[in-house]
């Protein structure tokens, strides 16, 4: 189907008017009676103009991140007359769900789990992504990133942003005041921490509670220590499944994983027992470092926006992140996650946005706004906005990386975003690894 | 960001559409109704009127119950037969038998509670000076929203650390008469207990309401005749006051037993579901929309509904039975 021509494309934008009794519409046509005329509008062009169009964007990211998103967009959005209808919601993997099935899709939705996608997929609901989002994800991302959204060879999404995940916060100031050395295996981890303790501080601090996603923190823990207790293709036969989620060698790696968290000399700092990371809130899971009542937690690159403001972030600061170390130094396996840009629809405008999405030129406006990681290699580290964005992208891109998604991202919803999650909370509230790991395996969905 | 009129602009318009179908309706069925012939105005009009009630009910009650019930028959992604085995996880599954068992404690325990206590207040503070005012202070959690409460009381329980200051009323009072703080929370079975104390917080204001008005309501001839014959306090309350009000209390005992089968806000707000709490309408919400597995929510849904059923009949029975009483 060709586009309509120029007076053509007006009427239909008048009717529309009409129809909506919008005034959106008369800014609108301001817009494209002169598209791309200003030097603003120019690398725009490109888009086409779509004046009076609307793309509705569904997303779990809310808040500063959020408006950090839709000032990136605005210009994107004032140039080819998109209005981009933007919602974040706290229950994305819920939601999502109720919208579809209710025929209420959004346009454009981002998933940070591949295994939502591909349930969507099987149900018939996403499209392909267009070709030109196809050639810009080859072209920007490690072919790692791309096999997510790609189904039966068919490719449905670019990835936006990413983080690491292999990461443990802790205090420099504090390591050079008592002399502690970053570890560089998991031994001299493991050292430290008797270290930290025999001083009178417990090493260890965390949080799992998230609502409705507690205990994901705890899985991510798992996974981290599986990548390197297993390495990456015990860690792959797990997330599909091929070997059963009670294999000796997840017990091994779940048993590891209690060696800190359910050490009584080793948790909670700052908080308690063992039981008291169930109750903590995973954005004050390591906030006690800040206080000296813990030295280490491990979380994600994104844990950097949750320090208190007066925290420096430096490698010379108040905190920063060491990677989790592996068996020996010279093993890097990294685990992270990461959104994808997938469509309920394929208009002219919808792609328009989703191209814009997958573009460099994106992930760098988005960059300099606000702390954000971005797998694409187009991303000039420049605009980083903090060393440990700077750190995660390096290592994203660095093509010695072993890297793996988040597995429960990975897995089923009903295992990886629901007894994945419920059984690591009651593990930590005291339940055996073996029974935790029954019960899990029980609940893998059968066909 | 101010209220752009313009911007709302189509749901106005559909809101306008709206209320024009509504009368349209109303005045075809007007119309027809008027065309029937006068000596058969009995049937005809009664079941033209009742015509788009009745096509309500069949699509938004009718079509969604038997499309549950379908659903519970079938996988998790609703695309092939699997006969029992939704019911038969339910029954047998070590954390769905929780699941039951938790709302069975709810079920039992609230109502019992609720009723208990209702009665007892709206006892003691009955033609007391300060009457209004106890009434008034026990029916104020009744005006906070089921999640509202949820977090309130998700404060009173808050731990910290022994030592640290505590935040929570409940651990406060603990560390105040000397003892360690606890988390409530964590540790079933009792942490549904303390989340069954939120709803009983919330409903006895309602109990005490209705029952203080049905004790009022006692003629006093019948309190006056027992007193006469020296009837004790105790006596009073067993032998007058009770069987005088049995038909309110049935209504708070059967209202109390529904609304808790349903109970779902404050387990998900406190606990989420977490450390052994979930109950029937929070896992039917998890398994369905969380984990993509809706042959087993729909299951739960459908067992919820035969569980609810016998209650509300029997409160047709009884409403029935009064009415011919009355007439």
């Amino acid at each position: 189907m060709s586009l309509p021509t120029r007076p053509a494309r007006l009427v239909l934008a008048g009717v529309a008017c009409v129809t909506l009794v919008a005034t959106g519409c008369g800014s609108s046509n301001d817009d494209s009676s002169s598209p791309g005329a200003s030097a603003e509008c120019a690398p725009y062009s490109q888009y086409g103009s779509h004046p009076g169009t609307t793309v509705s964007v569904y997303s779990p990211i809310r808040d500063k991140e959020a408006d950090a998103f839709l000032q990136t967009w605005a210009t994107f959005a004032k140039c080819t007359g998109i209005k981009v209808d933007y919602e974040g919601t706290g229950e994305f993997e819920a939601q999502i769900q109720v919208r579809v099935d209710g025929g209420n899709p959004p346009d454009l939705a981002f998933f940070p789990q591949p295994g939502l996608v591909d349930r969507f997929v099987k149900a018939g609901k996403l499209k392909t992504a267009p070709e030109k989002v196809k050639a810009l994800a080859t072209q920007n991302w490690t072919a790692d990133w791309l096999k997510y959204t790609t189904i039966d060879r068919k490719f449905y999404g670019a990835p936006l942003g990413s983080n690491v995940k292999s990461f443990v916060w802790y205090s420099p100031k504090m390591f050079k005041e008592k002399g502690y050395q970053v570890p560089e295996t998991w031994d001299d981890l493991i050292e430290l921490s008797d270290k930290i303790a025999a001083d009178g501080v417990k090493p260890w601090c965390a949080g799992i509670e998230s609502g409705d996603a507690t205990g994901w923190p705890a899985t991510d823990w798992i996974e981290d220590v599986l990548l390197r207790e297993g390495g990456p293709d015990v860690y792959d036969q797990w997330v599909t499944h091929k070997i059963p989620f009670n294999d000796q060698k997840i017990v091994d790696a779940v048993d590891r994983v209690g060696s800190i968290l359910k050490n009584d000399k080793y948790v909670n700092g700052g908080y308690g027992p063992v039981n008291s990371i169930a109750s903590t809130a995973f954005q004050e899971g390591g906030i006690p470092i800040t206080t000296g009542k813990c030295a280490l937690h491990r979380q994600a690159s994104f844990y950097s926006s949750f320090w208190p403001a007066t925290a420096k972030v430096a490698p010379d600061g108040d905190v920063f992140a060491f990677y989790l170390p592996g068996n020996n130094a010279s093993e890097k396996p990294v685990l992270g996650a990461g959104e994808f840009v997938t469509a309920f629809a394929d208009r002219p405008e919808v792609q328009a946005l989703q191209e814009y999405l997958a573009t460099s030129d994106f992930a760098n406006s988005r960059m300099k706004l606000a702390t954000y990681v971005s797998a694409n290699k187009g991303v000039d580290l420049a605009n980083a906005q903090n060393p440990i964005d700077k750190l995660s992208m390096e290592i994203l891109r660095d093509p010695n990386t072993v890297f793996r998604f988040d597995g429960s991202d990975l897995m089923p919803a009903a295992v990886g975003a629901g007894t994945f999650w419920k059984g690591m909370t009651d593990w930590i509230n005291g339940k055996d690894t073996k029974s935790t790991l029954d019960f899990i395996e029980a609940s893998w969905p059968k066909s | 960001m101010g209220f752009d009129f313009a911007a709302e602009g189509p749901k106005f318009m559909q809101l306008l559409i709206g209320i024009a179908a509504f009368f349209v309706v109303v005045a075809v069925l007007l119309l027809l109704v008027d065309r029937v012939p006068m000596r058969r105005r009995a049937r005809l009009p009664a079941a033209i009127m009742l015509a788009p009630a009745l096509a309500l009910l069949v699509i938004g009650l009718v079509v969604p119950a038997v499309r549950t019930t379908v659903l519970s028959f079938r996988s998790g992604d609703g695309r092939s037969w699997v006969g029992l085995d939704n019911y038969s996880w339910m029954l047998s599954a070590p954390e769905a038998v929780t699941v039951l068992r938790n709302t069975l404690a709810w079920v039992v325990l609230v109502p019992l509670l609720v009723t208990a206590i209702g009665l007892v207040y709206a006892v003691v503070v009955d033609n007391t000076r300060f009457e209004r005012l106890a009434k008034s202070l026990v029916f104020l959690p009744l005006a906070i929203s089921f999640v509202g409460a949820g977090i309130i009381w998700k404060f009173v329980y808050a731990y910290r650390p022994p030592g640290a200051e505590q935040i929570g009323l409940l651990n406060q009072l603990v560390v105040g008469l000397g003892g360690t703080p606890k988390q409530w929370l964590l540790d079933p079975p009792l942490n549904t207990l303390f989340l069954i104390v939120v709803l009983v917080w919330i409903q006895a204001g309602f109990a005490t309401v209705v029952l203080s008005a049905a004790i009022k309501a006692i003629p006093s001839d019948i309190t006056e005749a027992a007193r006469l014959d020296g009837a004790s306090p105790w006596q009073m309350f067993w032998r007058v006051t009770v069987p005088s009000i049995r038909p309110a209390v049935i209504v708070v005992l059967v209202t109390q037993s529904i609304g808790t089968l349903k109970l779902f806000d404050i387990v998900r707000t406190m606990t989420g579901g977490q450390f052994d709490t979930s109950v029937i309408a929070n896992e039917m919400y998890a398994q369905a929309f969380r984990y993509g597995e809706t042959g087993k929510g729909a299951a739960l849904a459908v067992f919820l509904f035969v569980l609810v059923t016998p209650i509300i009949g029997y409160q047709i029975r009884a409403l029935r039975t009064r009415r011919q009483e009355v007439g």
